[in-house]
Order: structure tokens, then C-alpha cells, then sequence
């Protein structure tokens, strides 16, 4: 089975081309499709949603014959189920404990692409490299962990989407889309090389592009679908120079190669990894939206609940987390760039959850989640805690998709509204939403015996041991920024939970009539991933002995390196068990606020708040004004304002040269006039002017008198004779 | 040219006074302000040089000189004269405006005139004192003589000074005719 | 008084020229016209002069023809004054300058 793997990634591409391909020829045109109202305003704090949303629910529209919708649904949903069976045999094929131990399978492919020898490349590392890439498909502990939840969630989700998108007439394109990120995203993890995984990298952005503008017709989906694609573009330019740079100091992209090679002779490569390692990051900030890139998240929400679940919270937004600690020994050998890791995801967690506070929209709230805890995990990987990195990813799988699903339920339920201002009281009428929703809710929040309770205490823990030498107090104060985080997130996911599911129906008459539970293929997948929220912490359990399974699974990643001594955290029990109170206590109080200010005080306190500092208040719904920074700065400055200097520069300076000869011609043109005028002219005006001025003087003998000219007569004769007298 | 006495004596004396008399008439024909008086004087001045003339024994030229001109053109002049207003010939200046520089043009024509009468010879010819009366050998007269001379050598410039003449009478009707356009 | 060719060259000259003078000086037409008959009586003079001296008749025939010459111009000359007597009511030789120019 270990040997299909070729078959993994290919059967959701096949998929993609038969749904794709059907979809094209049978599809109506549009123009039957209605309803898709600015239910997703740009700014989440207004509360002029009107009820009608992007999403078609169907129910009083009338039902759309969608052409081979049963096709579309058993090839989207089949080849994805599929490939999880053959993902799941492959695993269990080299076996749970084999990958443990660091086994791994490579398939090769082909030589993709092949070039002799390169005499420039092999000098670092010593050979003579002979240069080429290869399609290699590669399955270790980390992308075996990335694979299993990839397409277990995948399947769950396409199965839910069933439901979601029964009533929409591009179903088919919708589920070849879907198919088509399946494929990239597979590729992306069971990628051999940088070269595939930046393939996967970038095919999952194009599908994240055309899934956030699924709703092409409206244009504040299409804006957001751009938006993503080009803020993520901007970390791809820093990932694919990171890339480069491996390339150029190791002569090879292979990751077993490579880090190998940088494990074994740490010295030769050290110099050069810090900028490497800061460069693969910036692509990790594009792809996992961290700050100051992760703009396009919010934005994504634009899309169906589905594509939110999906792309922007199991899977493609941990792709960042995958490459880091793929990379991992990189980053150990570059002390400093870890920091600058660390840091960020610390203040993105923070940042994120800060606005999440405020937000109005059940989607926005999730989003915001999400970037903060992508932030968390950052940080994990900052402190050098990648396992531990890893293991969040894997629950934060579970608990966001669980958590984005009910809230596709809940939007279902109330006819496409989004704003949780205008829901409440809902628990009664969509127990299983409910239900589901409230055990990932407790989950995120860092309950106990829930499974992000280990993953975040795990965190935490790490950060809290982590030694930087160059910044001794930075671990403390990052463990601080976490804990408070932790807090912020309990805060807000209750409040959303109690606005949403508790209290009083804050809706139209028309709304609540409309209140329904979903149908089994939604709510089946909501059980199982809510299921799963509970158990998937319990691979980590600290303390235990042998309890930290997902840690030893992983821990073959971490190759040992050479002339760096790891010292394994092991902190005696009560600070562990200390620091579990903490994190426990910040979520009481976290918990606790929420339900007094929003279930019990029914929102005056926050209301009071809010009056009280208007400016806080009005920055932290606004986001900060980031977009509006970037609005300012990157769109109306460079782009707009480059454009428009370009536009002078080439009318002034390029344009000099023509207008610059015109002038000269001009000017040759003056020259020529004048000579002509003055000079020519001057001259034949002159000897006629001299003429003239002779035939005035002459003219004084014309007087007219015959006596004047008897007299000049005789004075001529006398001349003659005169003459004739002198020389005769 | 100096060889040659043409009058001496008695008859020098009356060649002088009236060169003396025809120089001072010419020029009071010239200075004198009314055309009237001009032409008196004009008329004196022919008749002095037709005395010349007769002095030389030339009678035939002078008689055609009294008969022509003082009898003739002089009467033609007065008659002119008298038809023309003789208020408006009295008015305005007498003199024309190059007045000065005629007056000094005269005596520059002095000098060649001086230098011919210094240096020309003439041919060594005896004068002949009765050369202007005798036709060969006879002794006729000087009428005779001349028209001798005229209608036998110079016979063509006759006819044609006749011709000349008629082409005159002709030209001054034509002229003094009041208006040419009633002319058919 | 030994009157010799020279004396007679001189008087022909001396009235040559004054007659010259008056027709380049004077403005009155029949004055200059006059002083033309001078003119022409001073050539005669020149001519009879030297008729005697070369004791040759062709000087006096030629007189002859220089007056008959002499009396047609005049008639000519007089015809002329009157005719531009009656165009320019004035014998001044100074309106005749249409030529002017």
C-alpha cells in the first residue's frame, strides 16, 4: 500500500477533472441564481446584514435542478474518501511504530527536471553536485500526521458540503474546486523537495482564490479572493527566495539531503541559515496569516462555511506550520530567526484575539481565532517546541472545523444571517449545532481533559522552559503574552457562544419560524470532528509516562545536530502542574466573564466599556485600521501613486527625447525663419534698397526742366571738346 | 590765327563800335525783364551784325539777314508777344534757378576756346579782297556770286531748306491750331 | 584799327555764350527763344568771318541756310509758345516740368 502513494494525491485530481469537465458542459448560465445579497458586509461591526446572504439555503427560493448532482456528489466526495483509505493504508503499512522510530518510503517519480553537473553548486558541501529535482513523493511521521488529518477532515468536510451546497447551482464546480485543493494540498505534504512542496504551496493558494471567490458575482467575494491570493503572493516571494537560497548553499532541494547535510556540518551552513530560515517564514506569515500578513484571512470568510473550514482552518493555513517544522533543523542552527518566529506568532496570537473580542460576525470571530491560535503555534515552533507545534495543528484541526461547521449550521439555520447580535437563544432549537459547537468552544478554551487543553498546555509549557541566550528574559515574557491569549480566547469564544446559542431570540419573526436543524450529512461530521475535539488530546498527555505519544511519534523529525546538545525540558512536576493552574484559572476567568456580561448582565457591561473608551472601542472593531494602513500606504501609494509616477516619468523624461526634438526642430525651424527673414531677405531688400536710394539720388536730375538740362548739356560739350583738345 | 588782315583802318573802327553795340544789346536782350524789350533789343542786335556783315562786303547775307530776320522772325516775335498777355509775362521772376551756376559754366567754356585761339593754324591763304563779287574772273557782284555758288554746288541743301521751310509752315499751323480734337 | 580774324572769333563767342546764358537762365519762354535767334546770329558772324579769310563763298551760302533754319525753328518755337500758353494760361518755363521725376 506503502507503494500507492502516487495514488494518494492523484484520485482528488481525478476527481477534480471529471467534475470540472461535467460541471463545463452541462452547467446553465448563471442568472438563475439569486439570493446572494451583501449578507458579508466589509465591515463586520455594521449591523445592516440584511438577511439575505451569499449562500443560497434554497428553502424559499424554490428547488434547482442541479444537472448530475448525484456524479458531482459520489466522485467530490468518493475520491476524497478514497484517498483517506489509501492515506490511512499507507500509514498503517509502515506501520505507527516504524515512523516512531524514523522510517520513512520515498517513491520517485520521475526526473522532473535534470541538468548536468554543476561545478558552482557542489562547493559548499564539498562534492560536485549533479543538479536535478525529481517528483518525489515521500512519507514520514510528519506528513503521515498531516496526511491522516488532512484528509479525514477533508472527507468530513465534503461530506458536510453535501448538505451545505445541496441548493446551489454551481455544486459541481464547487466540489471540483474542493477536489482540486485536496490535490494540491496533498501534494504540498507528501511533497520530497522544496520544489513539490512549493507546487502544492501555490496550487493551494489558487484553490484558496477560487474557493474565497466562489460567489464570483459578488464583488466583495471576488475582492477577497485577490485580496488572498496577492497578500499570500507576497510570501511566496520570501519563501521561493528561501528556497533559492537552500538551493544555492546545499547544492540539492531534497529534504532528507539537506538537512542531513546542514545536521552532520552545522559550522559550513550557520552563517547563511538566519537569512534562509527568515525568508522561509515570510512565506509561512503569507500562507498561515500571521501578522502582518494576515489580512486576506479575515477576508476569506467570504467564502462558503465549507472552504472557511476547510482551507482556512484544518489545513492550508497549517501548511506554514508544516514547512517550519519540516525545516526544523534550519531553524535550530539560526538561533535568531527563531526569536523573530517566536515573537511574531506570540504578538500575532495576541493581536488576533484582541479583535476577535469585538467582532460581530460569527465567521469573523472564527477567523480571528484562527490567526491567533496559527500564532501559538508559531510560537511553539519559536521555542523550538515543533513537536509540540504539531500537536495544536493537529487538534486546532478538529476543534476549528467542528467550530466553523456548526457555524455553517447556524447560518443555515437562520436563513443566512451571520450577525450573532441578531441570533440567540438558539440552543434549543439546534441541539446538535449546539451541542457540537459548545464542546469545541470548551475545547479551545482550554478545559481540561479537552483536547486542546494538552495541545495549549504544551505550548505553553515549552515556552515557558525555553531558553534564548541572547534575550534571557523574552521566554517569560512570551509566556505571559500566551497566558493572557488563552484568557482572551476563552473571553471571546463564550461570548460568541452566548450571543449565538443562549439568552433570548434576538431575530426577525420571520427568522425564528425559519430555525431548523441541519440535515444528517452536516450534523454527522459536526459529531465526529466534535468527538474528535474531546479525544485527540489525549496523544499528548504531559507528566504520564509514555503519555506524550505524538511527541515520540514526531520526534525522528528532529534530527540530531551535531555539536548542539539537546536538553530535553524535564521541569520538575509542580512547576507542570503550576503551570496547568495557570492556564485552568485564566480560562475560568475568561469563561466566567463572558457568561456575566453576555448570558447574565445581558451585555450592558461591555456596553458601558465601550462608551467609556469610545477610541479603544472604535480601533479594536475597525481591526486596528490595518487594511486601511495597507488601503493607504500599498495600494494607493505604490501601486496607484508608482503607477501615476511612472506615468510622468515616461511623459517627462522618455517623452524627452521627441519632445526634446520637436523643441530642437523648433528652435532649427526659428533659426532657418530668421536666416531666412533677415539675412536673405536683408539682401535682396538691401540691393534694392540701395537702388532705390540711387535712383533717388538720380532722381534729382529728372527735374523735369529743359534748362537744366541744356545747362548739363554744355557742361557735357564742354567736356568733349575739352577731351578732343587733350588728346587729339 | 592771326595771319590774314580782314579789315584795317577806318573800317576797324566801325567793326568795333558795332561789336561793341551788338554785345551790349545781346546782352540786354538777355538781362532785360519784359519780352518786349528784349525783343527791341534783339531786333537792334540783328541789325548791328547785318552792318558786320555788310563792313565785309558780304551784302547778300546781310540783306537776307535785315529782310529775314528783323523783318521777319522780329515781327513774329512782337506779334507773339502782343497775343500773349503781357501782364503775365511780367510777373513772377526773371531768372531761373540755375542762374548761378550758368554764370560760372560761361566763362569755364573761355578756356578751350582760348586754346584754339592760341594754338590752331590756319592754311597759309592770302586774303582775297574781292573773293565775295567775282565768279571766275568777272566781277559780278556778290549776289551773283552767290547764287552761283548756291544753285550750282549746293543745289540739293536748296530744295531741301525749301522743303524744310514748307515742313515749318506746316508743323507751326498745326500747332497754333486752338484744339487738336477739332481737327477731322 | 587792324582787325584780324581773332577779333571776330571773339566777338562770334562772346555773344554765343550770351546767348547761351539766356537760354539756360531765363524763365520767360520767348526770351529763351530770343536769345536761341542770338545764338544762331553769333554762328553766322563765325561763319562770314571766316568766308572772308578763306576767301570762300561757301560760308556766306551756308549763312543763308543757318537763317533759313533760324526762321522755321522760330516759327515752330513761336507756334509751340502759344500753344502752351493756352494750356498753362503763363509763359513761365518752370510750370513746363511735367517731366519731373
Amino acid at each position: 500500500m506503502k507503494n500507492l502513494l502516487w495514488a494518494i494525491p492523484l484520485v482528488p485530481l481525478l476527481g477534480f477533472l471529471i467534475n470540472g469537465l461535467v460541471y463545463l458542459l452541462t452547467h446553465r448560465t448563471r442568472g438563475e441564481s439569486h439570493g446572494h445579497g451583501g449578507g458579508y458586509g466589509t465591515d463586520a461591526h455594521t449591523a445592516a446584514t440584511a438577511p439575505d446572504s451569499a449562500h443560497d439555503t434554497g428553502h424559499d427560493a424554490g428547488h434547482h435542478d442541479i444537472p448530475f448532482k448525484g456524479l458531482h456528489t459520489v466522485v467530490g466526495v468518493g475520491s476524497v474518501a478514497i484517498a483517506c483509505l489509501l492515506a490511512f493504508g499507507a500509514i498503517f503499512d509502515v506501520g505507527l511504530k516504524a515512523f516512531a522510530e524514523g522510517a520513512s518510503h520515498t517513491i520517485t517519480l520521475w526526473r522532473w527536471i535534470p541538468l548536468g553537473v554543476n561545478q558552482a553548486v557542489g562547493q559548499i558541501h564539498g562534492g560536485a553536485g549533479e543538479w536535478f529535482v525529481d517528483v518525489t513523493l515521500r512519507i514520514d511521521s510528519l506528513s503521515a500526521l498531516m496526511l491522516a488529518f488532512v484528509t479525514f477532515v477533508g472527507s468530513l468536510i465534503h461530506l458536510y458540503s453535501v448538505g451545505y451546497m445541496g441548493h446551489e447551482e454551481g455544486y459541481g464546480r464547487f466540489f471540483a474546486y474542493l477536489n482540486l485543493f485536496m490535490f494540491a494540498m496533498l501534494v504540498l505534504v507528501l511533497g520530497g523537495n522544496f520544489l513539490l512542496l512549493f507546487v502544492g504551496w501555490e496550487g493551494v493558494g489558487l484553490c484558496s482564490y477560487l474557493l474565497i471567490g466562489y460567489y464570483y458575482e459578488k464583488d466583495f467575494a471576488a475582492d477577497a479572493g485577490k485580496k488572498a491570493f496577492v497578500v499570500n503572493r507576497i510570501g511566496d516571494f520570501g519563501f521561493i527566495l528561501g528556497i533559492f537560497g537552500v538551493f544555492a548553499l546545499f547544492g540539492s532541494l531534497d529534504f532528507p539531503k539537506v538537512f542531513a547535510a546542514a545536521a552532520a556540518n552545522p559550522a559550513a551552513y550557520t552563517p547563511y541559515l538566519t537569512v534562509i530560515c527568515l525568508l522561509l517564514f515570510v512565506g509561512a506569515c503569507g500562507k498561515s496569516a500571521q501578522f502582518p500578513l494576515y489580512v486576506w484571512l479575515p477576508d476569506a470568510m467570504a467564502g462558503p462555511t465549507p472552504v472557511s473550514a476547510l482551507i482556512h482552518a484544518a489545513t492550508m493555513v497549517t501548511a506554514g506550520v508544516y514547512m517550519v517544522a519540516r525545516c526544523n533543523v534550519f531553524f535550530r542552527l539560526a538561533p535568531n530567526a527563531m526569536i523573530v518566529v517566536a515573537v511574531v506568532g506570540a504578538f500575532t496570537a495576541l493581536f488576533a484575539a484582541t479583535i476577535g473580542v469585538a467582532q460581530n460576525d460569527i465567521k469573523k470571530v472564527l477567523a480571528y481565532s484562527t490567526v491567533s491560535q496559527l500564532g501559538y503555534m508559531f510560537l511553539a515552533c519559536g521555542v523550538g517546541a515543533f513537536t509540540e507545534g504539531m500537536f495544536h495543528v493537529t487538534t486546532h484541526a478538529f476543534f476549528k472545523a467542528c467550530l466553523f461547521l456548526g457555524a455553517g449550521s447556524v447560518i443555515h439555520a437562520m436563513g443566512g444571517e451571520q450577525d450573532i447580535r441578531k441570533m440567540g437563544g438558539l440552543a434549543g432549537k439546534i441541539p446538535t449545532t449546539y451541542r457540537t459547537f459548545l464542546i469545541a468552544t470548551l475545547t479551545i478554551s482550554g478545559v481540561p481533559f479537552l483536547a486542546a487543553f494538552f495541545s495549549k498546555d504544551a505550548i505553553k509549557a515549552a515556552v515557558f522552559h525555553a531558553e534564548f541566550h541572547a534575550v534571557p528574559w523574552l521566554p517569560k515574557a512570551l509566556y505571559a503574552v500566551a497566558l493572557f491569549t488563552a484568557g482572551l480566547t476563552a473571553f471571546y469564544m463564550f461570548r460568541l457562544l452566548t450571543l449565538t446559542f443562549w439568552g433570548t431570540f434576538r431575530g426577525t419573526k420571520e427568522q425564528e419560524h425559519h430555525v431548523h436543524e441541519s440535515p444528517s450529512t452536516m450534523t454527522i461530521p459536526l459529531v465526529v470532528l466534535a468527538f474528535l475535539s474531546v479525544v485527540s488530546g489525549y496523544v499528548g498527555v504531559p507528566i504520564i509516562e509514555h503519555g506524550d505519544r505524538i511527541g515520540e511519534f514526531l520526534k525522528p523529525i528532529r534530527l540530531p545536530i551535531s555539536g548542539l546538545e539537546e536538553h530535553a525540558h524535564h521541569a520538575p512536576l509542580s512547576v507542570e502542574l503550576g503551570l496547568m493552574a495557570a492556564a485552568v484559572a485564566v480560562a475560568s476567568i475568561g469563561i466566567y466573564l463572558a457568561w456575566s456580561w453576555y448570558a447574565k448582565g445581558e451585555g450592558r457591561t461591555p456596553a458601558r466599556l465601550a462608551a467609556q473608551w469610545p477610541g479603544v472601542y472604535r480601533a479594536v472593531t475597525n481591526k486596528y485600521f490595518v487594511d486601511e494602513a495597507y488601503e493607504r500606504v500599498f495600494v494607493q501609494g505604490l501601486a496607484l501613486g508608482g503607477g501615476r509616477f511612472l506615468w510622468e516619468v515616461d511623459a517627462t523624461v522618455v517623452d524627452l527625447i521627441p519632445n526634446g526634438a520637436a523643441a530642437v526642430t523648433k528652435g532649427a525651424s526659428w533659426v532657418a525663419a530668421f536666416f531666412d527673414q533677415y539675412v536673405v531677405d536683408g539682401l535682396v531688400n538691401g540691393v534694392a534698397n540701395v537702388f532705390q536710394a540711387l535712383y533717388g539720388l538720380f532722381r534729382r536730375a529728372q527735374t523735369g526742366r529743359v534748362q537744366n538740362y541744356a545747362l548739363v548739356m554744355g557742361g557735357g560739350l564742354f567736356c568733349l571738346v575739352a577731351a578732343y583738345l587733350l588728346f587729339r | 590765327m592771326t595771319e590774314g588782315v580782314l579789315l584795317s583802318g577806318g573800317a576797324g573802327w566801325l567793326f568795333a563800335i558795332f561789336a561793341a553795340l551788338a554785345l551790349a544789346s545781346a546782352i540786354a536782350v538777355v538781362a532785360a525783364r519784359s519780352p518786349v524789350h528784349s525783343a527791341l533789343f534783339l531786333l537792334l542786335s540783328f541789325v548791328l551784325v547785318a552792318a558786320i556783315f555788310i563792313l565785309q562786303q558780304a551784302e547778300f547775307v546781310g540783306a537776307v539777314q535785315m529782310l529775314v530776320y528783323a523783318g521777319g522772325i522780329m515781327v513774329l516775335f512782337l506779334f507773339v508777344v502782343m497775343l500773349v498777355n503781357p501782364g503775365v509775362t511780367r510777373a513772377g521772376k526773371s531768372f531761373q534757378s540755375q542762374f548761378d551756376v550758368a554764370l560760372v559754366l560761361l566763362p569755364i567754356f573761355l578756356l578751350p576756346f582760348l586754346y584754339i585761339l592760341g594754338t590752331e593754324k590756319l592754311p597759309d591763304v592770302p586774303v582775297k579782297p574781292d573773293a565775295f563779287r567775282m565768279v571766275g574772273q568777272r566781277v559780278v557782284g556778290n549776289t551773283e556770286a552767290v547764287s552761283w555758288v548756291l544753285f550750282r554746288d549746293y543745289l540739293v541743301p536748296f530744295e531741301v531748306a525749301s522743303v524744310f521751310l514748307l515742313v515749318a509752315m506746316i508743323g507751326a499751323v498745326v500747332l497754333g491750331k486752338r484744339s487738336l480734337e477739332k481737327m477731322d | 584799327m587792324t582787325i584780324t580774324i581773332n577779333h571776330y572769333l571773339v566777338v562770334s563767342f562772346l555773344l554765343f555764350s550770351i546767348g547761351f546764358l539766356g537760354v539756360l537762365v531765363r524763365r520767360n519762354f520767348l526770351t529763351i527763344l530770343m536769345s536761341i535767334e542770338l545764338m544762331l546770329n553769333a554762328v553766322n558772324l563765325n561763319l562770314i568771318a571766316f568766308s572772308r579769310r578763306l576767301s570762300d563763298l561757301t560760308g556766306q551760302v551756308f549763312s543763308i541756310f543757318v537763317i533759313t533754319i533760324a526762321a522755321g525753328e522760330a516759327a515752330i518755337g513761336l507756334a509751340l509758345t502759344i500753344s502752351f500758353f493756352r494750356q498753362r494760361k503763363t509763359l513761365d518755363v518752370e510750370e513746363a516740368r511735367t517731366m519731373q521725376g
